[in-house]
């Protein structure tokens, strides 16, 4: 099966958790965002307790859980926002 | 000078400037809405807020704002310029523009879109408290 990757991108209290603003992500075909998450719980402390209610953004527009991943996508993981 | 009708700066922001990127010879009213810094927030002291944004993703989204309002109100043009970085209290985060040919809906408009912000464009704020630092969230980031 051809794998694909992409970045994932975290921002404000969510990017602090996890140490870093973005990582690499490689999947096989056919991943979606809640395959993309539970991956990264593997490997990324601190996302943990954001697993669940982190807003979604596919190339930046947002996305759901479901949504099937493409090669080179730029996925990002965000707390609900707070600007204004 | 920056044109742009929908930006995330780092750079300090004024009513003035962002009333201009509006404006054109179809326009006889602007309607403009600044959010500010304010010193406290539920109880607490506030020294200062840091913005965050996902400036790829926020300008886009700030510009659909724009369209809506666009679509609801007879508006000529939207500006929006949002600011990011660490901003005093009594610093302009926001500036809405709102300009058309005559007021009606203006008014309306420029609260719908300060809603909108705050309902949508991934922008993130923290507190600096005499305490520490707290990152506001959706619902409990009471605002403007």
């Amino acid at each position: 099966m051809n794998r694909m990757h992409g970045t994932v991108k975290f921002f404000a209290a969510l990017r602090e958790a996890v140490g870093r603003p973005e990582v690499e992500w490689d999947l096989a075909e056919g991943a979606t965002v809640e395959t993309l998450i539970a991956y990264l719980q593997g490997s990324v402390p601190g996302l943990a307790s954001w697993a669940g209610r982190a807003w979604i953004a596919v190339n930046r527009r947002y996305a759901a859980r479901d949504t099937r991943l493409q090669d080179g996508d730029e996925v990002a993981l965000f707390p609900p926002v707070s600007g204004g | 000078m920056d044109d742009k009708l929908f930006e995330i700066t780092a750079q300090p922001i004024s009513v003035d400037e962002v009333s201009r990127r509006a404006i054109s010879p179809a326009v006889g009213s602007v309607v403009t809405f600044a959010g500010v810094v304010r010193g406290t927030n539920q109880g607490r002291q506030v020294h200062s807020l840091e913005y965050e944004a996902y400036p790829e993703m926020a300008e886009p989204i700030l510009a659909q704002i724009g369209e809506e309002i666009r679509a609801r109100w007879p508006v000529e043009q939207v500006a929006i310029v949002h600011r990011v970085g660490l901003l005093q209290v009594g610093e302009v985060s926001v500036v809405i523009a709102i300009a058309s040919a005559h007021r009606q809906g203006a008014f309306e408009a420029g609260s719908y879109a300060i809603g909108r912000i705050k309902q949508i464009a991934p922008v993130w704020k923290k507190e600096y408290l005499d305490g520490g630092e707290v990152w506001l969230e959706g619902p409990e980031a009471n605002g403007h």
